[in-house]
């Protein structure tokens, strides 16, 4: 299990080590039971429905916590990151390496979406991981990107292949610290805007380990693609991402009392 | 500002809170004049429904005067007298462009425990769990308002609100229910639930042509109710009569047309099938009781419909589906689409067609909010719909 300490020290804010973490479900009780306490055994029916192996089921269910107990250091956790090893088409580039394909349904035309992507400066807007894009020339860029663990990575990419309203290639250039390759097609349905397929494959920092650390915390990269192409989709159709963070609730304890008496002074509405 | 809040089952408290502001561009603060408590409400404060968190402001059913608004909000101005509609929309996706706004693809920032539960998720709705989006609610003095430049319904301010709350929810929630029936003429309607949702849909349901409508519950004031607001309402009190039995009697032994849920997933009774709902309901081995869905399938004529306003959240237990296929049944169901309703059930207002402000049966403050949840939730008969004032 020496694999388990090399992740516990990936994350040295949390006191818990990962022996703890996976053993212990204390910390998940309350999570867990706010979704079966309504839903109770039918819960797992339903995630059963979208997994096919147990250890899927328990993984989704348990918020991928949990679960782990399970499946700690075994292939259900690369399936779950979406690491299919015998897939003979990645290439020697990829051998190895993390793959994630998602799609997503976008009512707006190839050209409107293409045009926002190509624009790499725009991708920041609706991926969440990415810091920031500039564009060097026509064929390069530079990203920089917020890492697990509260790190930065950055490196250059080249666009590969592009044609217009279709398809856009890129990927990191040769002395790049994170190796990573994408591809986004927009394909037009005859009445169900577009298709928009992304292809991503990328070597995490610390390899598989790495990429399970990261799993673990959250940032796992297939939920990562869907949340990014949730993004761009609300941003193409409705201008904005809805945001409920930041709004009002009672959970804000004494500083609202404060407040409430200073607007009481204040006289503000 | 002063907000109701859910703090737990049987827990709600009028708290005092940040008054909230503006978030997306696309957004608006609604001052409110008066608000209201849904049946809906019941199923968080009896804890039914998952992913509430302690804290949450409750409320789906209110209107208001606009005091700000986003740059993305043209339409609107400071002053004008709004409706809101409880399913929020963007207006923009398929969903909302097939009028199916209660399915928006991007109203809902948390669409992610909805999806694992139901495979995609709805729309994100006002104070009604995190799996609905997590969204502040309407039951204070203040909200926030996303997409206001496609939901609130301009109103005129000669009308009172009484006569116009209604359009948030309850109102065009009965009609879709009623509409769901593709009512025929000579079409009687069973509807179970007196409730305000089944009293509109009784109202609905005339108003698209049924000949005869047969409500169902056991609280004689809700039934009478039905009764002295239209004609041609037969009523059956499930605690004293065999509901299938009176059925035949009172449809020459053909069943309803159509059959309408306005219970939802809790239901009441006292047959066999009842009382084990509730025996799992309460040991988690299943989570909704569906007596009245139950007997309203097996109540509906051969290649009837079956309208499910009333709300279900999770999985239901023997339910009936060789009766369903076996008579070749219709079924349709899912929060109500809003937004298509709002304009058409103004106008009926406004000609005087409807006067909704007849299921209201009480008038509190926002501060009784607590007494009046549990009040409705207990003494059910008399307490058939409350309306809370802010001011
Ligand atoms: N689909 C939507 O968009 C939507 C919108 C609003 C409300 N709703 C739902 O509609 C339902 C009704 O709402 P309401 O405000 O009228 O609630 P309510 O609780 O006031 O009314 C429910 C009525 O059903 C009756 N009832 C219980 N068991 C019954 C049975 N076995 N047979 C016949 N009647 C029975 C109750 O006595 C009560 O009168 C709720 O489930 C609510 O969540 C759905
Ligand atoms: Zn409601
Ligand atoms: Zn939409």
């Amino acid at each position: 299990m020496h694999k388990t300490e090399e992740i516990s020290t990936l994350r040295p804010e949390k006191k818990q080590s990962l022996t703890d973490f996976l053993t212990n479900t204390e910390p998940n009780i309350s999570q867990v039971e706010r979704i079966v306490s309504g839903i109770a055994g039918g819960g797992l029916v339903a995630y059963g429905l979208k997994r096919r192996d147990t250890a899927g089921v328990l993984l989704a269910a348990l918020g991928g916590l949990l679960g782990l107990r399970s499946a700690t250091g075994h292939c259900q956790v690369y399936d779950a990151l979406g690491i299919d090893q015998s897939d003979a088409s990645v290439s020697e580039w990829l051998k190895g390496k993390i793959e994630v394909q998602k799609a997503v349904t976008i009512n707006k035309s190839p050209a409107e979406l293409y045009r926002f992507w190509r624009n790499l400066e725009n991708l920041p807007q609706f991926m969440n991981h990415l810091e920031a894009v500039a564009e060097t020339d026509s064929k390069h860029s530079h990203w920089k990107a917020k890492a697990p663990l509260g790190q930065t990575v950055e490196w250059d990419a080249e666009i590969t292949e592009e044609v217009p309203n279709e398809l856009i290639a890129w990927r990191s250039t040769e002395n790049s610290d994170i190796k990573n390759a994408g591809r986004v097609r927009f394909k037009p349905t005859a009445n169900r805007g577009t298709e928009v397929v992304v292809h991503l494959t990328y070597e995490a920092p610390a390899g598989r380990l790495g990429a399970l650390a990261a799993k673990i915390f959250g940032e796992e990269p297939s939920q990562q693609v869907s949340e990014d192409l949730r993004r761009f989709k609300s941003l193409m159709e409705t201008g904005l991402i809805m945001k409920v963070e930041g709004q009002t609730s009672g959970r804000i304890g004494e500083v609202v009392e404060e407040k409430a008496k200073a607007r009481a002074q204040g006289g503000n509405r | 500002m002063k907000a109701v809040c859910w703090m737990g089952k049987h827990d709600v408290r009028v708290e005092s809170v940040p008054d909230p502001t503006i978030l997306n561009s696309r957004d608006a603060i609604i001052k409110i004049t008066t608000t209201a408590i849904c049946g809906s409400d019941l199923h968080l404060y009896n804890g039914y429904i998952p992913t509430m968190e302690a804290g949450d402001i409750l409320g789906h059913e209110f209107m208001g005067e606009v005091v700000e608004t986003g740059s993305g909000v043209p339409n609107l101005k400071k002053g004008d007298k709004v409706v809101v509609p409880f399913t929020i929309a963007c207006g923009n996706c398929f969903y909302c462009k097939k009028e199916l706004w209660s399915a928006c693809d991007n109203s809902n920032p948390k669409p992610e425990t909805a999806e694992t539960l139901y495979g995609y998720s709805g729309s994100g709705l006002f104070g009604y769990s995190h799996m609905m989006g997590g969204f502040a609610g309407g039951q204070a003095e203040y909200v926030r308002v996303p997409f206001a430049d496609v939901g609130p319904l301009k109103v005129p301010d000669s009308i009172e609100d009484e006569k116009l709350l209604f359009l948030s929810d309850i109102f065009p929630t009965g009609y879709q229910a009623a509409e769901n029936c593709n009512i025929e003429e000579g079409d009687t309607v069973a509807i179970w639930g007196a409730g305000p949702v089944g009293q509109f849909a009784i109202k609905s349901a005339f108003m698209l042509g049924a000949e005869k409508v047969i409500v169902i519950d056991h609280y004689e004031d809700r039934l009478r109710l039905a009764r002295e607001e239209n004609e041609n309402v037969e009523t059956i009190n499930f605690d004293d009569k065999e509901v299938y039995d009176k059925i035949l009697d009172l449809t020459g032994g053909r069943g309803p047309d159509s059959c309408i849920d306005c219970v939802g997933l809790e239901s009441h009774g006292t047959s066999f099938d009842s009382l084990l709902d509730y025996a799992k309901a309460y040991t988690f081995l299943a989570t909704d009781r569906p007596h009245a869905l139950r007997q309203a399938i097996y109540c509906c004529r051969k290649g009837g419909t079956v309208s499910i306003p009333g709300v279900y959240g999770g999985f239901l237990d023997k339910f009936p589906m060789g009766a369903a296929f076996g008579k070749g049944l219709t079924f349709k169901m899912g929060q109500t689409n809003m937004h298509k309703y709002l304009r058409p059930l103004l106008e009926a207002v406004e000609e005087g067609k409807i006067d909704p402000s007849f299921v209201i049966s009480h008038r509190l403050k926002l501060s009784e909010a607590p007494v009046a949840y549990d009040r409705f939730n207990t003494e059910k008969d008399t307490w058939r719909k409350v309306v809370l004032k802010p001011q």
